[in-house]
C-alpha cells in the first residue's frame, strides 16, 4: 500500500540511510533471556570491523555489568542474525559476515539464563 | 435610525455560528478547499453537520472567560500558601514532569491541527466546532503551563518542556503520534484526535493524572483539570460525532475510517503505556491499577462503544486482543526501562518501597511475583550496594511508535518480540504486529521517522557523548537518576523536617 498524500509522488527522505552514518552502519545487539538491558542497544560501527571486535569490545561495553558476563563461554554462544542462526567468521568484517545496516545480532548464552535463572 | 429587532435563540444561533461563513464568488470550492478530498473520504452534504451543542460564538467567549477568570484566582492562591507541600512526597512531581513535558505539548500540537481542520473542512458546522476546540486546545497549554510552572520554583526537571519536547528520546512518543496524525489530512487528524485519542481513550489520561493529583494532594492541577473538564466532554462528543457523520455520508468511506481507528487505536494505547506506568508506579497514593484501568475503560466500556457504531459496520480496533494480553506485563517492563534509562531522563525513578510492591502482587496476582518483583528487589539491592542500574547502550527504538523495543510475547514474557520489513532495501524493526501494519500501509511517511538515538549517531544531537546529549536536551545535573539521591528528595526532607529514615519512600 502507498500513503495518499495531497500531491502526486510524494515521497521524503530516509532519514536513517547509511550514508547519514560518517562512514559506520547501524548494529543492534540484544542479550537473550537477560531483560535487565530491557531492549537490544543500537551502536555505530565501521563495516569493515572484524566480527571479533564485536566480542571483545562492543559485547562488554553493552553488557559486563551483568553478573552472568563474566560466566559466558564464547564457544558456546549461540548467534541470531536477522532472526536466522548464524556462525560469524571472527577475523572477517561485519560486511563479508552479512552484518549490514540495521542487522539485528542476537546473542544466546546456553546455560546462562538471567539471575537465578529468571531471565532478567 | 431603526432599533435593530432582538433575535430569537434560533436566529441567534444561526448568526452566530453557520452565518458567520460566506459565500465565495470568484473561486471554485475546489480551490479554496484543496485538502477536502485527498484522503478519499467522501461528503455529500456538510448541511448534515449536527452540532450537539448549539454553542454560539459569544457564548463561547463568556463561558471560557468565566473558566480562566476561576482558575487563575486558584492558581494565585496556590503561590500564596506554598501548596506545594501539600503533595504526599516529592516522588510524586515526577508525574507531573511527565505530563508537563509530554502532554501539555500535545495540546498545544491539538490547538495547531483543529486551527488545520478548520480552514480545511469545507463545511461551516465543522469549521466552527473546530475553531472552538483549537481555541480550547490552546486554553490547555497555557493553563497546564501556568499551573505546574508553580511547582517549576521548587523541583527540577519542569524547566523546558517544549524545548524537550522536540528533542528527547521518550519524547518522540507523544510527539511522533501527534506529527503523524497532524502531517496527514483533515478526515484522518480528526478522527485520530477526536475519535480515537479524545472518545477512545482520554479517560485514560485524565482520569488516572486528575485522580491522581486528587488524592496525592496536588490542587492546582486538579483545578486546571476542572477547568478543561467541560471542553473536554464537548470535544468528546464531536469525536462520536464526526465519526457517525463520516459514515453516514458515504459507503466507501467505512473502510478508510477502519484504518484509522486501527491505527490510532494502537498508537495511542502504545502511548498510554506511559501513563500506565505513571498510575502503577509514580503515585505514593494509588488511584487503579493500569489493568483495572483498562478494563473499565477499554474492555468494557471501548467494547459498548464498538457495539454501537457496529451498525455503521465499525468493528473492535484491530489488534485490540494484544492490548488486553499485555495488561499484566506493560507497566512493569516500562517502569524497568525508565529506570534503566533513568541517567538520561527529566524525571526520577526509583524502586518502590514494600508496600508497594505488595499493592502490585494484589493487582497483577498473574505476572507480578512471578517475574517483576524479583527483578525490582535485585535492582534495589544493586543500589543499597552502590551499584544503581543504568544501561549504557543506546536503546533500539521500534520505527513506528518509537518506543524501546522491549515488549514481549505475552505467553513467553521473557522473549521479546522483535518484527522487521525491508523497505527500499533497508531494514526496519518494529516492537509489534501493529505497528509493522502501520509502517508497511505507509512505508514513505513512517520511513522518514526521525528516532532520537540514530540521529544522535548521525551528529545532530550535540556530541556523541551522554553529557552532550543531554546538554542538548537542556537536561541539568539534577534532572534525571535515582530519586533517592535526588535533589528532589533532599529538599522536600528539609522542607517537611525529615529525617533521612523517616523518608516516606
Ligand atoms: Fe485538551
Ligand atoms: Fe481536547
Ligand atoms: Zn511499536
Amino acid at each position: 500500500m502507498a500513503v495518499k498524500a495531497a500531491y502526486e509522488n510524494y515521497s521524503g527522505p530516509n532519514r536513517d540511510a547509511v550514508e547519514n552514518f560518517h562512514g559506520n552502519q547501524l548494529v543492534y545487539l540484544g542479550w537473550d533471556e537477560h531483560m535487565m538491558f530491557p531492549c537490544a542497544g543500537v551502536f555505530p560501527l565501521p563495516p569493515q570491523m572484524p566480527f571479533g571486535a564485536i566480542i571483545k569490545e562492543v559485547v562488554p561495553s553493552a553488557f559486563s555489568l551483568h553478573p552472568d558476563f563474566a560466566s559466558i563461554d564464547w564457544g558456546k554462544v549461540e548467534w541470531l542474525l536477522d532472526g536466522k542462526s548464524f556462525n560469524p567468521t571472527l577475523d572477517k568484517s561485519l560486511e563479508d559476515n552479512g552484518v549490514n545496516h540495521k542487522s539485528l545480532i542476537r546473542m544466546i548464552t546456553p546455560g546462562l539464563n538471567g539471575i537465578n535463572n529468571s531471565g532478567f | 435610525m431603526e432599533q435593530a429587532k432582538k433575535m430569537n435563540m434560533k436566529e441567534k444561533y444561526n448568526a452566530m455560528t453557520g452565518d458567520l461563513a460566506w459565500d465565495f464568488s470568484y473561486k471554485t470550492e475546489a480551490e479554496i478547499f484543496p485538502l477536502s478530498d485527498f484522503e478519499g473520504i467522501k461528503i455529500e452534504d456538510w448541511s448534515k453537520w449536527q452540532d450537539p451543542f448549539r454553542l454560539t460564538m459569544d457564548a463561547y467567549w463568556k463561558y471560557q472567560g468565566e473558566k480562566e477568570r476561576k482558575l487563575y484566582a486558584v492558581i494565585d492562591a496556590f503561590g500564596q500558601n506554598n501548596a506545594h507541600l501539600g503533595v504526599t512526597d516529592a516522588r510524586y512531581i515526577n508525574a507531573l514532569k511527565i505530563f508537563l513535558t509530554a502532554v501539555t505539548p500535545l495540546e498545544y500540537g491539538a490547538h495547531r491541527g483543529f486551527a488545520m481542520t478548520g480552514r480545511a473542512f469545507p463545511g461551516v458546522g465543522a469549521q466552527v466546532a473546530s475553531q472552538m476546540q483549537s481555541i480550547d486546545e490552546l486554553r490547555h497549554a497555557q493553563t497546564q503551563l501556568h499551573t505546574i510552572s508553580q511547582y517549576n520554583k521548587y523541583f527540577d526537571g519542569l524547566h523546558d518542556p517544549f524545548h524537550m519536547f522536540d528533542r528527547v528520546w521518550y519524547l518522540s512518543v507523544p510527539k511522533s503520534y501527534f506529527e503523524d496524525a497532524l502531517s496527514a489530512g483533515p478526515f484522518e487528524f480528526i478522527t485520530a484526535i477526536s475519535f480515537s485519542f479524545e472518545y477512545v481513550l482520554t479517560n485514560l489520561l485524565f482520569m488516572p493524572f486528575m485522580s491522581g493529583a486528587a488524592y496525592n494532594g496536588d490542587m492546582a492541577t486538579v483545578n486546571f483539570g476542572f477547568s478543561a473538564q467541560s471542553d473536554e466532554s464537548r470535544h468528546m462528543t464531536l469525536g462520536l460525532e464526526v465519526i457517525k457523520f463520516m459514515l453516514e455520508q458515504h459507503p466507501d468511506n467505512l473502510p478508510i475510517i477502519q484504518r484509522w481507528i486501527d491505527k490510532y487505536f494502537w498508537r495511542g494505547y502504545r502511548l498510554l503505556g506511559i501513563v500506565g506506568m505513571m498510575m502503577d508506579y509514580m503515585l505514593p497514593k494509588r488511584v487503579m491499577s493500569w489493568k483495572e484501568g483498562w478494563e473499565m475503560y477499554f474492555e468494557q466500556n471501548g467494547k459498548m462503544l464498538f457495539d454501537d457504531l457496529a451498525r455503521y459496520g465499525i468493528t473492535m480496533p484491530k489488534f485490540w486482543e494484544q492490548s488486553v494480553e499485555e495488561k499484566e506485563h506493560l507497566t512493569h517492563q516500562l517502569w524497568l526501562t525508565f529506570y534503566s534509562y533513568g541517567h538520561a531522563a527529566a524525571f526520577h525513578t526509583w524502586i518502590p518501597d514494600d508496600s508497594e510492591l505488595d499493592w502490585l502482587s494484589e493487582k497483577y496476582p498473574n505476572t507480578f511475583d512471578k517475574y517483576y518483583r524479583p527483578r525490582l528487589v535485585y535492582l534495589r539491592e544493586q543500589e543499597k550496594l552502590g551499584k544503581r542500574f543504568y544501561n549504557p547502550s543506546l536503546p533500539q527504538l521500534c520505527q513506528t511508535c518509537q518506543i524501546p523495543m522491549v515488549y514481549t510475547d505475552p505467553k513467553n514474557p521473557t522473549k521479546r518480540v522483535y518484527r522487521e520489513t525491508i523497505y527500499n532495501g533497508d531494514r526496519f524493526h518494529f516492537c509489534s504486529d501493529a505497528c509493522k501494519e502501520i509502517f508497511e500501509h505507509e512505508p514513505e511517511k513512517m520511513s522518514q521517522a526521525w528516532l532520537p538515538p540514530h540521529q544522535i549517531f548521525q551528529g545532530n544531537c550535540g556530541g556523541a557523548t551522554i553529557p552532550d546529549v543531554l546538554k542538548h536536551y537542556h537536561f541539568t545535573e539534577n534532572d534525571g537518576g535515582e530519586f533517592l539521591h535526588s535533589r528532589d528528595n533532599a529538599n522536600w526532607n528539609l522542607w517537611k523536617g525529615l529525617t533521612p529514615d523517616e523518608e516516606a519512600a
